[in-house]
């Protein structure tokens, strides 16, 4: 029991970061209907430009102070939304106006350009860096449960950010806007939404999120490469695609359910070599009972 | 034979055969990586065409084409290894090599038809990710499948595939997929394409045609993955990961979804691209993957595309 809670624990921690990047993919999807394919690269950026930043704020503030994570996060949160604004606007905007699939390998060029550019050797190169210690990690034991501080700031900063998301997108004028380009483009334009400004301030809004994903992901794992956006963007997209793309509370559920569902699948005997087939085949059943995802509502053809 | 001159499409699959047959004689003076390279061409051929059998004739976005390409490959691999290590005689080399191949895409196209079910229900961005999820369970599979030696790949597959043998194929594919589109049950992978509510409603049936694209495209992408398979002589699940199928998308949608020449010709330059930027060292991938960004901002619809796309009315 109490090792399962554990796994459930890990899951959970988990989950949250695939919570994170999974609603850039929804929003932007939500706003634009394409797959942002290099999301998970700018959750790699984010990564990388705590990497570079710890050692710098760690001069102003003592290492593993709460202040000093706090502003690496902060700033990385800032770099982040604007690579994010600026890939949107180089790449995508001028392709408005274009099928969806032109729109959707272009991302996909535009991903492969990171991933190839951060691989260079002048830029950061292929190997894996180890992430400097932002916060002290201490292990608690609590019963039979063994927890590490760095699970529960994951966890509880996700929760904030999360909060701080919804509290943007419903009670603020630019996430009211950001929520009428999604519903009708047209319509929203009508009515005085100056739709390219609304457009990249969901691409910096969820790039925003991805670093900060970027920067926990690599508190947990410590280890950081220009590759590892891939598995773990793919992953967030299938969180996306399950909880229902386009619908915020949905990516973050399904970002927790994918996190729970492949760690206690890691767990079990004999389907641990399966893991990274076992988010996939979640999916793959998902869909299959509710093709529009856990909370997305199936969309009545017309004729 | 009168009857095979007849039909324009076989006159031409004969005279390509013919080229082939010629140029294998003479694929002697090549040297081994040019050789290598065409070879290369050809079974990137089979897979852009067999891909645009299902994404640009039928419409259904597969992003999974290389987990068929794994299932043929490995299938195939296994068997000629098997059948070298029963001793079998020389003679008996290309019979086995060509049942190998046929073994892997039968299989393969077993696999499409599973992954063809889901299409039933999902459509665009879901239907793209669940064949992404396919791939990736087949690639995963392999990784963990001790007889395909799993993570570390499979080795000693014998170097059966020759230029005959890859680009014959690649004619023969390019035939049987052109032949099924114009001929008058191919029209209704146009149909489903167009718009399948419609379609439906005409008599045609979306499912069956959607599971006959899905298999027959899956039987030349194992059978793709067969040649490959013997053109490397190893095989490694880390070759057919997701960027392997993103390759083969990109090929079908610069040579204009559902234009077999412009296809054709897209899988010709893909391939060289790569080879031609070998000069530029470190820059080569970032060079690709800029042009693959110029292309879709200059010419989104297909670089051989010189007319405006059919409409469909709504």
């Amino acid at each position: 029991m109490s090792e399962f809670l554990q796994q459930l624990l890990n899951g959970l921690s988990l989950g949250a970061i695939y919570a994170l990047i999974a609603l850039g993919y929804t929003m932007v999807y939500g706003v634009l209907r394409f797959i942002n394919f290099a999301h998970g690269d700018v959750f790699m950026l984010g990564a990388f430009a705590g990497y570079f930043l710890a050692p710098k704020v760690a001069q102003v503030f003592p290492p593993g102070s709460i202040a000093g994570a706090l502003v690496v996060l902060v700033t990385v949160m800032a770099i982040c939304a604007g690579i994010g604004a600026s890939i949107e606007y180089l790449a995508y905007r001028p392709l408005r106006r274009r099928p969806k699939l032109t729109v959707l390998i272009t991302a996909i060029g535009v991903s492969l350009f990171i991933e190839f550019t951060c691989q260079h050797r002048l830029v950061f190169g292929a190997s894996p860096r180890t992430f400097p210690e932002l916060l002290a990690n201490k292990t608690l034991h609590l019963g039979g449960l063994t927890l590490n501080t760095n699970q529960l700031v994951v966890i509880a900063l996700t929760a904030l950010l999360l909060g701080g998301l919804s509290f943007v997108v419903q009670r603020t004028k630019v996430g009211t806007a950001m929520r009428a380009v999604a519903f009708n483009e047209q319509a929203a334009a009508l009515m005085g939404v100056n739709i390219n400004r609304i457009i990249t301030f969901t691409f910096a809004l969820g790039s925003a999120l991805a670093g900060a994903g970027g920067i926990l992901f690599a508190m947990t794992y410590t280890k950081i490469e220009p590759l590892m956006g891939v598995q773990t963007g793919l992953k967030a997209f299938v969180a996306a695609v399950v909880g229902g793309i386009g619908n915020l509370p949905g990516a973050a559920l399904g970002g927790l359910v994918l996190g729970v569902v492949e760690t206690l699948a890691g767990g079990v005997q004999g389907l641990s070599n399966y893991r990274d087939g076992i988010a996939f085949a979640a999916l793959i059943l998902i869909l299959l009972f509710r093709p529009a995802g856990l909370l997305g509502r199936a969309q009545i053809e017309k004729v | 034979m009168p009857t095979i001159l007849q039909s324009g499409a076989k006159r031409w699959l004969l005279v390509a055969l013919l080229v082939i047959a010629v140029a294998q004689a003479a694929s002697g003076w090549l040297n081994r990586y040019y050789l290598g390279v065409s070879i290369d061409i050809a079974i990137n051929i089979v897979l852009a065409v067999s891909l645009n059998l299902i994404n640009g004739h039928t419409g259904q976005f597969s992003l999974g084409h290389c987990g068929f390409m794994a299932v043929g490959g490995y299938v195939s691999a296994m068997l000629t290894i098997a059948a070298s290590r029963a001793g079998l005689p020389p003679a008996l080399i290309p019979g086995i090599f060509a049942l190998s191949l046929v073994a892997g895409g039968v299989l393969a196209a077993l696999a499409g038809v599973a992954v063809g079910i889901p299409s039933f229900r999902l459509r665009g961005d879901y239907l793209a990710i669940v064949t992404l999820g396919f791939g990736e369970i087949i690639r995963v599979f392999f990784q963990t499948f001790e007889p395909a030696g799993a993570a570390s790949g499979l080795k000693g597959i014998p170097n059966h595939t020759t230029f005959l043998w890859a680009w014959s194929l690649a004619a023969i594919t390019v035939y049987v997929v052109a032949s099924l589109v114009n001929s008058t049950y191919g029209r209704g992978f146009l149909a489903v394409h167009d718009d399948e509510i419609a379609a439906g409603a005409m008599g045609v049936n979306p499912m069956r045609y959607k599971l006959t694209a899905f298999s027959i495209g899956a039987f030349f992408a194992g059978i793709a993955g067969g040649l490959y398979a013997h053109h490397k002589v190893f095989l490694s699940p880390t070759g057919f990961d997701f960027m392997r199928s993103i390759e083969i998308v990109v090929m079908v949608i610069l040579g204009g979804m559902g234009r077999t020449a412009g296809v054709v010709i897209a899988a010709i330059l893909l391939t060289i691209l790569p080879e031609v930027l070998r000069g530029f060292a470190d820059y080569r991938m970032i060079l690709y993957s800029l042009l693959i960004i110029a292309l879709m901002i200059a010419r989104p619809q297909g670089l051989f595309t010189f007319v405006g796309p059919r409409k469909a009315k709504a």
